[in-house]
């Protein structure tokens, strides 16, 4: 099994998909000759041509609503955002349009895109590069939202994604792409859209996460291991649709819940779990919902300290879980 | 010398194009356009439909448009007037009537939208919403797929000269002059975004925007079947020739109030939409047509009897037709939704 990084894993998966079906493509801005200002798409115009690996103008809107179109008619597009915090101006094409295609028109047509958006901060990319939109999207019917935490999930889930019948959103995690480096199989596989998945058992404490933040909770229950505390880890993959199964099971398990997620805390993803949690197991739970989340400001700034003070760290968690743990 | 003797023997229709069948053809479907935006306004006003939005005085533009498209081939991107688009690429008075209705069997949304936001795959019409100028991106992005499977077919997107202050419209412009893409982009200027006049609307003319975008832009008199239908068609023609996308403002005036819900004699005079009706392209093509030996008042008289039969028999079987079943509302969120097995 080759040993890749995040960013390989996602590359691999559009290069797996594009090789077996003549119907998927990419187009978004630097996509093309640049291969993504992150290195995304590096390599694959090269191998698939200028037609199929497009280099867009700069406008968000059209690359959604071009990509929505061609999908209409039978196309498999990925369409790129080269950060998510620029995918707002193809919100309504988005929320509008792709979510909704299949249910206007009664199931007669459908909108098979895939969008990709990197995610996250702790790279020192200011309130515009840093985002998470999630909860913009998050509760949109008629769309499904996944994020990868592994380079394994990335392929895998993002394979999934361009097979699915309708819109997918894939936010991928823009400080996973050179952390996270594992083996990735080089076989077709797929990572299933809509099943959360446990990454660690325990019987004291259960975290609830997706994306980044996951591999500070996995660090800190290593740590508390130590201090004989044990953690059970649930990384959620699909944001929508949530695993509810999955989400009710593993709090069940210990009934001390913690959620966690970069995106801010009001009116994230976190609220909905909690929400599925206080609906379904109320009474399984030792104490009280916590959620450790980014904080209710605009958006990330830039300087090095009120950086650190927004993001989310293994300390962070570290704390949250043992206090929660001793509850 | 013999384009001249040409030229000299032949029609105005048949030099864009058009044998006379056609030429009368495209004549009833305007007819029955405005005969069936008639009605509904009336079952709107009875109570017995909830709501309409006419296309009245932009029939001729967007029937003359079909006719010059392939309806085997082209993409269909209409916006919510384009009732005489509609009609004319095969959506039939009962299918539009059960839209009007809101029952189960309609084609384009089983009764899900309101009327005018048309959808049929079988008829390449792709599926409409309400924020206006989102079809622009959709239409260049068919015309991408067209072009990258080389099926010699062209996207075709109407809109209003309001919506073509929206940046999809201006997105979906420059991507397609970028790539070259067989879309052909029918501006319906009918002077009137609701309740803002086409001065409060826009600096300059709609048609010069081609020119920021690199395609040519046209304005042509939209009461003018003839004219229409042969700008359509030299746009169809570049645009399978590879020659990239074009721009056609089509100049016309709406007759009606925006939709059943406005009153537009509050922003505008009686006085100046009773002029407006002096130009409408409906009588000027028919007088053509009488003059040119193809039509007559006897056929005009027949003609009307067998549409008013037609509406009525639409209207009635609409409204008889069943609404959709309420725990439907569920159905169709993603694929596969309400198979077996599902919850």
């Amino acid at each position: 099994m080759p040993m890749m990084e995040y960013i390989d894993a996602i590359r691999l998966a559009m290069k797996e998909e594009m090789e077996q079906d003549s119907s998927v493509f990419v187009l978004g801005e630097d996509v093309g000759v640049k291969g993504g200002v992150f290195t995304t798409t590096k390599g694959l115009q090269d191998q698939f041509g200028e037609d199929r690996v497009i280099d867009t103008p700069l406008a968000e809107s059209a690359i959604a609503g071009v990509a929505i179109g061609a999908a209409m008619v039978g196309m498999k597009p990925i369409a790129e955002m080269q950060y998510s915090d620029f995918m707002l101006p193809a919100t309504n094409q988005i929320i509008s349009e792709a979510a909704k295609i299949r249910y206007r028109s009664n199931n007669d047509w459908d909108c098979p895109i895939v969008v990709r958006a990197p995610i996250g901060g702790g790279i020192f990319g200011g309130l515009y590069h840093s985002q998470c939109p999630e909860s913009i999207f998050f509760g949109t019917p008629g769309l499904k939202i996944v994020a990868p935490y592994s380079a394994y999930d990335a392929k895998g889930l993002l394979k999934a994604a361009i097979r699915d019948p309708d819109p997918v959103l894939f936010f991928e995690n823009k400080k996973c792409y050179k952390l996270i480096k594992e083996d990735v199989p080089d076989d077709d596989y797929v990572v299933p859209i809509g099943k959360a998945n446990l990454l660690r058992e325990g019987d004291d404490i259960t975290v609830i996460s997706y994306s980044l933040p996951l591999h500070f909770a996995m660090q800190a229950a290593e740590e508390l291991e130590k201090e004989g505390i044990t953690s059970h880890i649930l990384d959620l993959r699909s944001l929508q649709p949530l695993d509810k199964d999955a989400i009710v099971e593993a709090v069940r398990r210990t009934g001390k819940v913690l959620i966690v997620h970069e995106d801010n805390k009001t009116g994230g993803i976190g609220a909905e779990v909690a929400a599925i949690i206080a609906e379904e197991c109320l009474y399984d739970l030792d104490a009280p919902i916590r959620r450790l989340c980014g904080p209710d400001a605009p958006a990330m700034p830039i300087n090095p300290p009120q950086e650190k003070f927004f993001m989310l760290s293994k300390d962070k968690l570290l704390d949250a879980m043992r206090e929660l743990a001793l509850y | 010398m013999n384009q001249k003797a040409t030229a000299a023997t032949q029609a105005p229709h048949e030099l864009v194009g058009l044998d006379d069948r056609r030429a009368v053809e495209m004549y009833k479907y305007m007819l029955l356009a405005r005969k069936f935006d008639e009605r509904c306004h009336l079952l709107q006003r009875a109570g017995k439909i909830n709501f309409h939005v006419s296309g009245i005085g932009q029939e001729t533009a967007q029937v003359a448009a079909a006719f010059a498209l392939d309806t085997d081939k082209d993409y269909f991107l209409p916006y919510y007037r384009d009732y005489g688009f509609m009609l004319a690429v095969g959506m039939t008075p009962r299918e539009l009537m059960l839209s009007a209705f809101a029952k189960a069997e309609d084609p384009n949304s089983g009764g899900r939208q309101m009327p005018g936001h048309f959808g049929s795959k079988k008829l390449r019409v792709l599926t409409g919403s309400s924020p206006v100028t989102t079809q622009v991106p959709h239409a260049v992005g068919a015309a991408l797929a067209s072009k990258m499977r080389g099926e010699g077919a062209v996207s075709f997107v109407t809109f209003g000269e309001g919506s073509s202050n929206q940046g999809d419209f201006h997105e979906g412009a420059n991507f397609a002059g970028v790539q070259k893409l067989p879309v052909i982009l029918m501006c319906e200027n009918n002077q009137y975004a609701i309740s803002v006049p086409v001065a409060k609307q826009l600096a300059g003319k709609v048609s010069d925007r081609a020119l920021g975008y690199g395609f040519p832009g046209f304005r042509v008199d939209g009461n003018d079947a003839l004219a229409m239908y042969g700008a359509v068609r030299e746009a169809r023609e570049r645009g399978v020739n590879g020659e990239g996308p074009t721009l056609i403002e089509a100049m016309m005036y709406r007759l009606s109030p925006h939709s059943t819900s406005d009153n537009d004699l509050a922003y505008r005079t009686k006085e100046e939409v009773d002029a407006n009706w002096e130009k409408d392209g409906i009588p000027r093509y028919k007088q053509y047509l009488i003059e040119a030996g193809l039509w007559s008042e006897e056929q005009e008289d027949a003609y009307l009897k067998e549409i008013a039969q037609e509406l009525k028999e639409a209207t009635e079987y609409a409204d008889k037709a069943p609404y959709p079943r309420a725990e439907d509302t569920l159905l169709h969120v993603y694929a596969g939704d309400g198979q077996e097995g599902d919850n």
